[in-house]
């Protein structure tokens, strides 16, 4: 919804941006601008020769007299042109108006921002065009299409003005179309799966390049020498080492454009992936020293240059690297205080990280690496700070731009090739180039793999070295090099462009038209197939899981130790500064959750009690998973009554659809419901599409679920124990639960379900909708700060009566004083199990002992940190949980703003009547009691609801009317909520 | 202390594990021992963060431990763990009459069988199947989803008609996957 708009912000933005541009440097820069978008005529031959003193790093900055030398020519080449086509400001100052125009042909006026935005909608007409067959684009991939379209386009232009007039200049490329793929791909990295591979990535990037480069380049040299090579390829040693330095580097608009629609699994992507953006350093090193020696002359090359050249390597990698992290921290920490101009956020987002790639340009730098480490970095923190909306906003405006600045890099990479006046061909150097480019991929992956099976656990088989030797896919980036050569200096400029657009056009098209029946053909493990059969889906899935967890029992990972140790100072510095005090958040989602649980008791009591209340006056939201399940039933219908007979009218004809499509309905909600394994579901890049963020709220359901089990465990074998130990402890321990319970962790009770899932189990759970899951998501990230925070608050803010302003959470213990009885009741060994029956079978799980409670709270946090030491938090947290009754004390005042109604209480009437039914609304019920509190603010009692008038405390709401008066107060709640949100 | 057990268990494994793999595992398995005495018991692998977010993580601790035992030594640990070795290719071409390694993909099917199922019968049962389902499955599921999920999977792979899984029924349904 916001891309739209953004996009045409941004077309804006450049626009505007050229236009200043070209004002302020009238001169020679006015011109290499312009060349890409305007007819150009001269302009392009003074291109050829001037490639004026580019600022990107592989700029020659080094040769001072050289680009001295160049500069002169340029001047005197452009000038002329500059004058004959005089800025538009000098034109109207020219033509005199004689009189008033009505309408005034002012097409200088917008004409680049105008072309600009003519030839985006051509590139995203075109994809249409693409997409509307989908055989094409599942044969073909789209880059190919994009190369043909260029072609095609470029051709047209040739033959119509029989010049060429657009093609992809570098600096366009460099400073525009490169930064927002690399923003993206380094902002949606799956950052964990990237580290786990990052010793296999740095390898091929930085030793597999630099063998690529050198062995290409000898070899080349080497046919030269052979006198293989036509004569008039005028270069030296230097001159082919630069070229094999810019044809080498595998590039990540290629890879990603040819492999994202591949699916290979995911460690064969992120280390081709990952190897394309970190090669950049290389690459950047090898031509600036290679183009810096070229211009020296060979001869003059001494010993210390060499040095500088390794040393440079460093600098400008490390360099790179060091101000992605500087602006990561300064977005992370910008963001933290821009809670109230939410409306910016997304664009301090691009801003920063835009800055980032230009200031590593400027000091030529690695700006790849810079901005692939600054989105990688910052995206941890940056989500936890900006707003849902900000985050959707990111999330789409990079991924339509980098999709746009893919497609027109591939466009124009075709359309460039059309303008045959920068071409030489030699048949024996592109050929020969071709065979090294490959052979060398393959032998340096094969060697790489052999030494890195040393130290991986899984190794690369074969079929993988094949994928990566094949997937090298050279691209843009080495053809924008190679126009940025200095034609006087490098003579062999117009051949080596002609086979470095051959070899870019035959990885693309050729490579990558038969990489994915390659990949059939090798049976590659793909990241997603379809499975066959349900039991291998099922089974499949439970392997994966048991060789995650025997990998982890092996703890075969050996930085394992080391990224423990960061995420442990992350979480104890760096988050507490990089993030905003999230109490605020957390406060907002939960209130989202609430509202959300709201309607739906609503809605339950309105199934169960309709009379009471007519439907009509709720508006109420469907229930999508109602429709599920009734097809699931229905499905069962079906097999109950045999697999040959059919009941419904409609499938009689098909009896087979019968099981395919119940097949293919357990496919879905199997695929959509189990449980990924860990490592499996980290890698979800993807530019054109946005995977939802699953594995967060994933783990945490698993914790709580096996948690959960070993409670019971542990529980049925320490009955005893605790049912010795007093009143005052179960009620602590029941108290910290449902406390824990309000911070949004287990919204409805669902994970007792789990557990006892033998146990007859509610339709109405069901009605948890996919909103209220994402929900839960968004708030997990406070979860575990919730909940050791009910421990500190027991001391902290009841022992010292500090108003806990900052944390919403911690309201709850004075907000919610669970009723002895109350408490009493729930547990299952007191007694009263004759008037709660379906009560005590939902609640039981509820009542954790106080040691395992901790033991809860250990084991999540340690999800996020191993490296406390589990012994001495357990006493931590038993010294901080000593004051059960000083809480109950406070808690009575608190209960001014209690709500009087507890649905618990008038379960037991309706349990006798209502049955299994209403076991379901008993556990709704007591969740909407724990969540209470957070609805009605403290600060000022309701009036319109009738939670007032009964201000009487927790005893007997036995009657129909509470009953009503709940209902009402929960559907009032959500409107007075939906205002009280917005002040937020 | 350890170093006679270590020595054992080298020779022991040695032919078929490789030394510096023995020596990684036996790091580790120190590193679990938290208690210090040469075993390890449920809560040392329970504390193991990332097999707490693992469904089928209890199920795998238990597989480490022998009927009625609450310790493991290194012995066992290895023992375990052996049945995860990948299969090395002159490995695959051995005579398979010769005893089993405990890596073959036999061994590795049951042991995946074996955290099905729970009462030893060399069945699973549907109630066995439903509770591994149970594990693995989000929450927004129903359990008459669930129900039939599993009612669809025994169907798939029962032969004998029996409604429940057995162990040959297994390895043929789960032929083409790779443990």
């Amino acid at each position: 919804m916001h891309s739209p708009v953004l996009l045409q912000i941004v077309v804006l933005v450049t626009s505007t941006s050229f236009a200043l541009w070209t004002a302020d440097f009238p001169g020679s820069d006015a011109s290499v601008i312009s060349q890409i978008l305007e007819p150009v005529g001269i302009a392009v031959e003074s291109s050829q020769s001037s490639a004026p003193p580019l600022h990107r790093q592989y700029g020659v900055d080094t040769g001072n007299i050289a680009s001295a030398a160049a500069r002169a020519p340029v001047n005197d080449i452009t000038d002329p042109i500059v004058s004959s086509r005089s800025p538009p400001g000098d034109q109207h100052r020219e033509t005199e108006p004689v009189s008033f125009e009505i309408v005034k042909w002012n097409w200088e006026h917008a004409q680049r921002p105008f072309l600009i935005a003519v030839w985006i909608m051509v590139a995203s007409l075109a994809k249409i065009l693409f997409h509307l067959s989908s055989k094409v684009t599942t044969v073909v991939p789209e880059s190919c299409l994009l190369i043909l379209l260029g072609l095609g386009l470029g051709g047209i232009v040739l033959a119509a003005t029989n010049r060429t007039e657009y093609q992809l200049h570098p600096k366009m490329f460099f400073l525009f179309l490169l930064p927002p793929i690399v923003l993206d791909s380094g902002y949606f990295m799956p950052s964990r799966l990237f580290f786990d591979n990052i010793g296999a990535i740095l390898m091929y990037a930085v030793v597999g390049t630099l063998w690529n480069s050198s062995a290409t380049g000898l070899a080349l040299w080497g046919i030269k020498q052979a006198g293989l090579m036509d004569k008039k390829v005028d270069a030296g040693l230097m001159d082919f080492l630069l070229f094999g330095s810019l044809i080498s580097a595998v590039d990540p608009v290629a890879v990603l454009a040819v492999f994202e629609k591949v699916h290979v699994n995911e460690t064969l992507f992120i280390i081709v992936f990952g190897e394309s953006l970190l090669n950049d350093a290389v690459t950047v090193v090898l031509y600036k020293v290679f183009n810096t020696f070229v211009e020296m002359g060979s001869d003059k090359v001494r010993a210390v240059d060499y040095v500088k050249g390794v040393a440079s390597f460093f600098v400008v990698s490390l360099g790179g690297t060091v101000v992605g992290l500087v602006f990561a921290f300064i977005l992370a920490l910008t963001t933290r205080f821009t809670k109230r101009v939410r409306i910016i956020e997304p664009l301090f987002v691009f801003l920063l990280v835009y800055l980032s790639y230009l200031t590593a340009e400027i000091a030529s730098l690695s700006s790849i690496l810079a901005m692939t480490f600054c989105g990688l970095c910052c995206k941890k923190y940056v989500e936890a700070n900006i707003s849902q909306k900000s985050r959707t906003t990111v999330k789409y405006t990079m991924k339509t731009m980098a999709s746009i600045a893919e497609t027109i890099i591939f466009m124009f990479l075709g359309i460039s090739a059309v303008d045959t006046s920068m071409w030489t061909w030699d048949s024996a150097l592109v050929l020969f180039t071709l065979v090294f480019v490959f052979v060398f991929r393959a032998v340096g992956v094969i060697l790489q793999t052999w030494v890195l099976n040393h130290f991986r656990l899984c190794p690369l088989d074969w079929i993988d070295q094949v994928m990566m030797s094949y997937g090298g896919l050279r691209g843009a980036v080495a053809f924008a090099l190679v126009i940025l050569l200095d034609k006087s200096k490098v003579k062999a400029k117009d051949y080596f462009v002609a086979t470095t657009i051959t070899v870019v056009f035959f990885t693309v098209m050729f490579q990558g038209l038969t990489i994915k029946p390659l990949v059939k053909w090798l049976k590659v493990k793909r990241s997603n197939q379809q499975k066959p059969t349900l039991n291998e889906e099922l089974h499949e899935r439970a392997f994966d899981h048991i060789l995650a967890a025997v990998e982890d029992i092996a703890g075969h990972h050996g930085y394992h130790h080391w990224r423990d140790k960061w995420e442990h100072f992350d979480k104890k510095y760096l988050s507490q500064l990089l993030m905003r005090k999230s109490a605020y958040r957390i406060k907002d989602e939960i209130w989202d959750v609430c509202q959300k649980l709201n309607i739906r008791d609503a809605m339950s009591f309105v199934d169960q009690g309709g009379h009471v209340l007519s439907s009509a006056k709720l508006s109420l939201p469907s229930l999508p998973s109602r429709t599920s399940f009734s097809e699931t039933s229905f499905t069962n219908l079906l097999r109950e009554n045999g697999s040959g007979v059919c009941l419904d009218l409609q499938v009689i004809d098909t009896v087979r659809s019968i099981k395919d499509k119940e097949d293919t309905v357990m496919h879905h909600v199997l695929a959509g419901n189990l449980y990924k394994p860990r490592k499996r579901y980290q890698a979800n890049y993807s530019r054109h599409f946005i995977s939802a963020d699953e594995q967060e709220w994933q783990d945490r359901e698993v914790i709580q679920r096996n948690m959960r089990c070993r409670l019971e465990s542990f529980r049925s074998t320490k009955h005893s124990v605790y049912q010795s130990k007093g009143k005052s402890r179960h009620k602590k321990s029941q108290k910290k639960h449902r406390s824990s319970d309000v911070n949004g962790e287990v919204p409805n009770g669902k994970p007792k379900r789990n557990i006892s899932w033998q146990d007859t189990v509610p339709v109405v759970m069901t009605m948890e909708s996919e909103e209220e899951e994402e929900e839960n998501s968004g708030a997990e990230k406070e979860d575990d700060e919730g909940i050791t925070f009910v421990a500190r608050a027991a001391d902290e803010v009841l022992l010292e009566g500090k108003p806990s302003s900052t944390l919403g959470v911690c309201q709850s213990p004075f907000l919610l004083p669970p009723s002895p009885t109350c408490a009493e009741k729930e547990l299952p060994w007191k007694g009263d199990q004759g008037d709660l029956p379906a009560c005590v079978s939902s609640e039981t799980t509820k009542i954790v002992p106080i040691d395992l409670q901790q033991a809860w709270n250990q084991s999540i946090s340690s999800l996020e940190s191993l490296s406390s030491p589990p012994v001495s938090e357990t006493q931590q947290l038993q010294r901080r949980t000593v004051p059960p009754t000083r809480l109950e004390e406070r808690g009575a005042p608190g209960a001014l703003a209690r709500p009087p109604l507890d649905p618990f209480f008038q379960f037991p009437e309706r349990a006798l009547a209502a049955g299994r039914s209403s076991e379901e609304d008993s556990a709704e019920c007591i969740q909407q009691q724990e969540l209470r509190p957070l609805m009605s603010p403290d600060k000022q009692p309701r009036p319109g609801s009738s939670t007032g008038s009964a201000g009487a405390r927790w005893p007997v709401q036995f009657n129909r009317a509470a009953q009503i008066s709940l209902l009402k107060n929960v559907v009032t709640a959500s409107p007075y909520k939906g205002s009280g949100q917005t002040d937020l | 202390m350890f170093t006679g057990v270590y020595n054992f268990i080298y020779f022991l494994i040695s032919l078929t594990v490789s030394h510096s793999q023995i020596t990684r595992l036996y790091s580790r398995f120190t590193s679990l021992d938290k208690g210090e005495n040469g075993t390890l018991c449920r809560e040392d692998f329970q504390r193991i963060p990332e097999l707490a977010i693992n469904p089928l993580g209890d199920r795998i601790i238990n597989t480490f431990f022998p009927e009625g035992e609450d310790q493991v030594n290194f012995r066992g640990f290895m023992r375990t763990l052996a049945h995860f070795r990948p299969i090395d290719d002159h490995e695959k071409n051995k005579d398979p009459n010769v005893s089993e390694p405990l890596n073959s993909r036999n061994n590795k099917l049951l042991f995946a069988f074996r955290l099905y199922d729970l009462d030893k019968d060399d069945k699973i049962s549907r109630d066995e199947l439903l509770q591994v389902l149970r594990m693995m499955v989000g929450v927004n599921i129903s359990d008459d989803q669930l129900g039939s999920i599993a009612d669809r999977t025994i169907q798939e792979a029962d032969q004998d008609g029996d409604s429940c899984i057995s162990f040959t029924e297994f390895i043929k349904v789960n032929f083409y996957t790779s443990p």
